[in-house]
């Protein structure tokens, strides 16, 4: 374990940016990190004395406690603002809220912001780490890297498997990290869902448009559904629950078209009975548990790599 | 007032049809004559030997901030800008705080202009009380006070009727409603150009058919009722619609600005918000075809859409980001590098768009060289080179997409109704 190089770069701002042999070295370190994670006494002192803030303007139960867990694992003291009780409700910008936090000592920001970019300006103002947890539409990539995880766990090797990601795919930070995850690692995407929550030309980031859920479950290896936010039925993306479900709902019935060792996924929170069933939520080929355990492995992995090994300031 | 006398430089005065090496006697603030060789007894005399010899720019698009936020800008400090820029008159738009929406606020910048100002400014009023699209201004109390034009700019006229009735009710006056196209039901909460860049870093995208739709509405609507002028033309189906439309016989005519023909969206891909500008800005396509459309004249005028915000508007998140960019230090030369550099315009169509066009469109009596006009004229050092130091602007703010950027041409001399505003490139007032 000691003798995996680290990253060589300052911030992880998404997976659009790292190149597949980045990618690979994060998952390779993932798994000895699931293995320090399921010993009885899961801790080792590699980030000893360093500290990492979670900075969260949106609402978070598994991506914040995952990161906190994967910092405790690592030694590392962290300590979680909440926006709303922060400086930030009295009109700190961002700018600010990051600089302060680096003054005070920290060595890392992990952020979750509504906003695409968010990140990459507090990296751009700060000399500290900036983990992304999810930035607007743009990018969630440890959620991407652990799902690929999962999809490698699974079934070795992706190249030319075939994941389906179904849903809200243009307000979906998950969505384009698993693209550009999973295309770098030689995988087929096929997204899938209403015209109206395509992005414009998707097409050119490497993944297939289609809008047939049941033609596209047959020969799926794995299918990764999105969670669908209610309030986009009242901007009018869609008519209704009820009709979302139908065309773009997973449910036992559907399933029946699927691959025997076809491997359903979540990120969450489930919306059950809208894009799931309860039933195939949790059926036997869904990992959507194993998902969150791994994102705890690859927080961890990240973590170590991104600041094991260098310097505290 | 003294007697000027520029010597030896090359003069391009579109309006008469002139190029050619000519000396340019400038007396009581006016062009007293132009010949091949004047003199000019007591003149002082200003050697423009391998210098430009042009009218003064016209801008018909500029936002002063004035009144409201001397924080972003104010006339005395967007005149300056503008002189430094070879502008010469400038025409600021009606979205400041209170808006240009009645004649007393008319008066408040034509008085302000006279005293604080090193240029011509000339006001743009707004078509409707407090752009809010609903109720027409006080028009002809307005012109009255000095206004030139009308528009909403920054603002969409989103009801078809209101505009009828504006285009009718201004015909009376036969000034120009200047039209920002844009259709807010399919902007509404995007921040750039929608397209596969939008999709790949997440940003909110506003389609071009935001503005295409309300130029294809504003171009019929002109056919029936009256003269429309389309600022920031920024799309290739926009330029398609106008150039059909006057095809077609409307009385139509239409602005891009430097952005729109030197920047694609790749400049917004690290969410650089120097770069956000409303309407966004587009893909390779839309900038050829914006350039096509300068080249066969569909576009008429360059303007710069000069849109000062201070540091505080701009250093945040990108959808937070005030929309807009400086324009009025970089617009020449970004005309001369990316359009008479490789022969897109010559330089006398470049000239023409900034000076001569802008001037009918408006109906002033400025932007030529004829004997008896103002001598508001500017000479360029078309080889000097620049860069582009946001620090060096007179202009109050520094947004601008062209920081570091090396640039082609220079302006050495202001001069504005005969009194030398900048000198060797430098402002002298």
């Amino acid at each position: 374990m000691n003798k995996v190089k680290s990253l060589n770069r300052k911030d992880l701002l998404g997976l659009k940016e790292l190149t597949l042999e980045e990618i690979k070295l994060i998952l390779k370190t993932a798994h000895s990190m699931k293995e320090v994670a399921a010993r009885p006494i899961p801790k080792v002192p590699t980030l000893l004395g360093k500290h990492i803030i979670t900075l969260f303007y949106e609402a978070s139960t598994r991506t914040r406690t995952s990161f906190n867990m994967a910092a405790k694992i690592l030694s590392a003291n962290i300590t979680n603002i909440a926006v709303a009780s922060s400086s930030i409700v009295k009109g700190e910008n961002l700018i600010d809220t990051i600089k302060n936090l680096e003054v005070m000592g920290v060595d890392a920001i992990i952020m979750r912001h509504s906003m695409a970019g968010a990140p990459h300006l507090a990296a751009k103002h700060c000399n500290i780490s900036i983990i992304n947890a999810g930035d607007g539409f743009d990018e969630h990539p440890t959620q991407g890297l652990l799902d690929i995880f999962t999809m490698q766990e699974k079934k070795g090797s992706l190249k030319n498997k075939k994941v389906v990601i179904v849903g809200d795919i243009l307000h979906s930070r998950v969505a384009r990290s698993n693209i550009w995850g999973l295309t770098k690692l030689g995988a087929k995407v096929v997204v899938v869902g209403p015209p109206t929550m395509i992005p414009k030309d998707i097409e050119e980031m490497g993944a297939m448009v289609s809008y047939d859920l049941d033609r596209e479950i047959r020969d799926a290896d794995f299918i990764n559904m999105l969670r669908i936010q209610k309030e986009r039925q009242e901007k009018g993306l869609f008519p209704s629950i009820e009709e979302y479900a139908a065309l773009y709902g997973l449910n036992a019935e559907r399933m029946k078209q699927a691959k025997k060792d076809v491997v359903v996924m979540h990120p969450g929170p489930i919306n059950r009975g809208v894009e799931l069933t309860s039933e195939v939520a949790d059926g036997p080929y869904n990992v959507i548990l194993e998902q969150v355990t791994n994102g705890v492995a690859v927080r961890t992995a990240l973590l170590f790599l991104l600041l094991g090994g260098k310097n505290s300031h | 007032m003294v007697k000027l006398l520029i010597k030896n430089g090359r003069v391009i005065d579109p309006a008469s049809r002139l190029d050619g090496m000519r000396d340019v006697l400038i007396e009581n603030g006016k062009i007293k004559k132009i010949g091949a060789r004047v003199r000019g007894s007591g003149a002082k005399v200003i050697d423009a030997k391998g210098l430009l010899v042009l009218p003064g720019l016209i801008d018909m698009h500029a936002h002063f901030r004035d009144p409201g936020r001397p924080d972003k800008e104010t006339i005395a400090s967007g005149s300056r800008a503008a002189a430094l820029g070879g502008f010469t008159t400038v025409c600021c738009m009606a979205n400041t705080e209170p808006p240009i929406d009645n004649p007393a606020v008319v008066k408040y910048i034509m008085d302000k202009a006279r005293t604080e100002a090193v240029i011509n400014v000339l006001p743009i009023a707004a078509v409707t009380k407090g752009l809010a699209g609903e109720q027409l201004t006080e028009m002809g109390l307005i012109l009255k006070e000095g206004a030139v034009a009308f528009s909403d700019d920054g603002q969409a006229l989103m009801r078809a009727d209101v505009m009828r009735r504006a285009l009718e009710y201004a015909s009376q006056f036969n000034v120009p409603l200047i039209s920002h196209t844009e259709d807010k039901t399919l902007s509404h909460g995007g921040s750039m150009n929608e397209s596969a860049l939008s999709t790949a870093i997440g940003l909110p995208g506003i389609p071009a058919l935001a503005e295409e739709i309300m130029v294809a509405r504003d171009t019929m609507l002109a056919k029936e009722y009256g003269r429309v002028h389309i600022a920031h033309v920024s799309s290739a189906g926009s330029v398609d619609l106008v150039r059909r439309a006057k095809r077609l016989g409307a009385p139509l005519t239409c602005e891009t600005c430097p952005h729109y023909f030197s920047l694609t969206e790749e400049a917004v891909r690290e969410y650089d918000t120097n770069a956000k500008v409303n309407p966004p800005l587009k893909g390779k396509r839309d900038l050829q075809a914006v350039i096509r459309g300068l080249k066969d004249g569909t576009i008429d005028a360059i303007a710069t859409d000069h849109a000062p915000h201070n540091i505080e508007a701009k250093e945040v998140e990108f959808n937070q980001a005030a929309f807009g960019l400086v324009g009025l230090e970089t617009a020449l030369s970004l005309v001369l590098t990316k359009l008479v550099g490789p022969k897109a315009l010559t330089l006398r169509q470049a000239v023409e768009k900034m000076t001569v066009n802008p001037a009918g469109i408006l109906g002033l009596n400025k932007g030529s060289l004829k004997p008896g006009a103002d001598a508001d004229i500017i000479l360029v050092d078309p080889k000097s080179e620049w860069t582009v130091e946001p620090k060096a602007f007179a202009s109050k703010s520094r947004n601008t997409p062209f920081t570091g950027w090396r640039l082609k041409g220079r302006v050495l001399y202001t001069i504005v109704g005969g009194r030398i505003v900048v000198r060797d490139g430098k402002l002298i007032v």
